[in-house]
């Protein structure tokens, strides 16, 4: 049978590519993670990891950081993203761009600028390392935050909420139980862009609270400065699984597309 | 209108405070003291252009920087360049394939969109070590190929969803090459996708920390040293006090890129847009 060129073919280097640097990796993980310095199979990860309290106060301050991260951003950029999208408001496009344009900013080079201000006005990681950390947590997602509830408010449909104020539902009904239900999409991709990278981040953590917070990030960071494999792959590879799961969770719900809508 | 006001203090009132840090550290590019916040002596001056000098002289600090700088742009420019060309053809494949072969390769790129970057970055370094690879150049890029190539896929995707299926047909039957369908045709129809997926490539490895720390070897503009980005330079001093002064003047340089560049493409995209619409007869200026 002669060779015939079919237009499918030409995802084979992208599929080997990812092959090769996405899922063979994830095997690497597991394995490492159920192994021991000598390459024997043992639970020794797991153990030290169940059993030390640190890595359960590491777990805990996280979650902490990351909820409140969330919540707070949630609270200070649902009004904007809704402000921004009212016609009456704004028809400013220069204006949304300067709220996404941080991003574009080195994040490294804008947590160095927060800690000097902090540092100024006497909020040193040393002396307040979790406000400091929230801070300068609340600064680098908030954009994360505001972009996808942006995109969300754009297709609101307002004339409902209008139909439900004339049906007598007071604005505090009608915000609770129209505009956000209508926005779920794009909270739920807020909520997708900082939890998980709160969780995992290594550098705001570590510059602003000066090494005093250990987030699962830091101790995943440690693993690997430490060559410590079989311990950082465990962690690793929770994460990992928590990720999957998530996926699966959230296949088939609407979601607001995050990253492509930066350019 | 009342609301309005209030609509519009809040506005600015958010977006002075995100701009605040980044505002002062620029201004302070224009003073001569160490640390922000400093107050001078009394009798000298506030204003120095002292550490614009440094930053444009021969000294040990301006050095790592600019090396640090070229190193951060030529990662971030291959790495697009690969990523753009593998997510693209990815796509295109990927449409042309059964919706079982599709399904498979949209939930493989949807992983490392959700997975953690210092995952992503830990399993790729077990993967090396594992199995005896060296940390240089080529490990740091494949690490940013890794960031951007789901990116690129996701970006063109939609794209070919647009286009309309018969106009490749047609240049078959008119006859053209499978090759110059792909080329003529094809490619021309979903360049936006694809420059905007090389655009967020770029983005994502310029702000890269993370991978970059945990690939990276020896090469590039470091020489036999271990590579530097800005973000593992900035960092590195970072761990030891407040950052140099003389990355005041580079943040003004970077801002102004960064501004340049996001006024030039919203304002682009605000002409496609208006151009779309006028076309479907629904102008409004």
């Amino acid at each position: 049978m002669k060779f015939r060129f079919q237009r499918k073919y030409f995802s084979i280097p992208y599929i080997i590519f990812m092959a090769l640097f996405i899922i063979v990796p994830m095997f690497f993980i597991a394995f490492y993670a159920f192994t021991d310095s000598s390459g024997a199979f043992s639970f020794e990860a797991a153990r030290k990891f169940f059993t030390d309290p640190a890595k359960f106060q590491v777990i805990l301050v996280s979650l902490f950081i990351a909820i409140q991260t969330t919540l707070i951003c949630l609270v200070i950029g649902y009004p904007i993203a809704y402000i921004l999208a009212k016609k009456e408001y704004n028809h400013n496009v220069v204006l949304i761009m300067l709220f996404i344009m941080p991003m574009w900013i080195n994040f490294v080079l804008r947590t160095a600028a927060t800690r000097d201000i902090l540092f100024a006005i006497g909020l040193t990681g040393g002396s307040h390392p979790y406000a400091a950390t929230l801070i300068g947590m609340v600064y680098n997602y908030l954009p994360f935050v505001i972009l996808p509830l942006y995109s969300t408010m754009l297709k609101l449909d307002r004339s409902q909420m209008e139909a439900a104020a004339d049906l007598g539902a007071s604005p505090v009904q009608v915000f609770f139980k129209n505009t956000i239900p209508q926005s779920m999409p794009g909270i739920i991709s807020a909520i997708t862009m900082t939890l998980m990278p709160v969780m995992s981040s290594y550098v705001i953590s570590d510059a602003l609270s000066e090494g005093n917070i250990t987030l699962i990030g830091n101790s995943i960071y440690l693993s690997f400065a430490n060559s410590q494999w079989n311990n950082g792959s465990f962690t690793a590879l929770l994460l990992l699984i928590l990720v999957l799961l998530t996926m699966w969770g959230t296949n088939g719900r609407k979601t607001e597309e995050v990253r492509g809508g930066l350019w | 209108m009342v609301k309005k006001i209030l609509s519009k203090t809040y506005i600015y009132l958010v977006l002075l405070l995100m701009y605040l840090p980044i505002l002062v550290l620029i201004a302070f590019s224009f003073s001569g003291v160490t640390s922000i916040g400093d107050t001078v002596a009394e009798g000298e001056s506030w204003f120095s252009t002292i550490y614009w000098q440094n930053l444009f002289s021969d000294t040990k600090i301006a050095g790592e920087i600019w090396t640090a700088l070229g190193n951060t742009l030529i990662v971030a420019v291959v790495s697009a360049i690969v990523a753009t060309i593998l997510g693209t053809l990815g796509a295109i494949g990927a449409f042309y394939s059964r919706k079982k072969a599709q399904k498979a390769i949209e939930v493989t790129t949807q992983i490392p969109v959700s997975n953690p970057e210092i995952v992503i970055a830990l399993s790729l370094v077990v993967m090396f070590v594992a199995i005896g690879i060296e940390f240089n150049f080529w490990t740091l890029l494949v690490g940013h190929v890794i960031l951007g190539l789901p990116f690129v896929y996701l970006s063109v995707r939609p794209k070919l969803q647009q286009m309309d299926p018969h106009l490749y047909e047609a240049a078959l039957d008119l006859g053209a090459t499978p090759r110059q369908g792909l080329f003529k045709v094809i490619i021309p129809e979903i360049m936006p996708g694809i420059l905007s997926g090389f655009l967020l490539s770029i983005t994502l490895s310029l702000d890269d920390f993370i991978v970059t720390a945990f690939t990276r070897g020896a090469g590039l503009l470091s020489g036999d040293k271990t590579i530097e980005t800005l973000s593992t330079l900035i960092q590195s001093k970072l761990k030891k006090g407040p950052i140099p002064p003389e990355m005041r003047p580079l943040t003004l340089i970077i801002f102004l890129a960064v501004l340049a560049v996001a006024i030039g493409v919203t304002v682009y995209k605000n002409k496609q847009a208006n151009a779309v619409r006028v076309r479907k007869g629904r102008a409004n200026v």
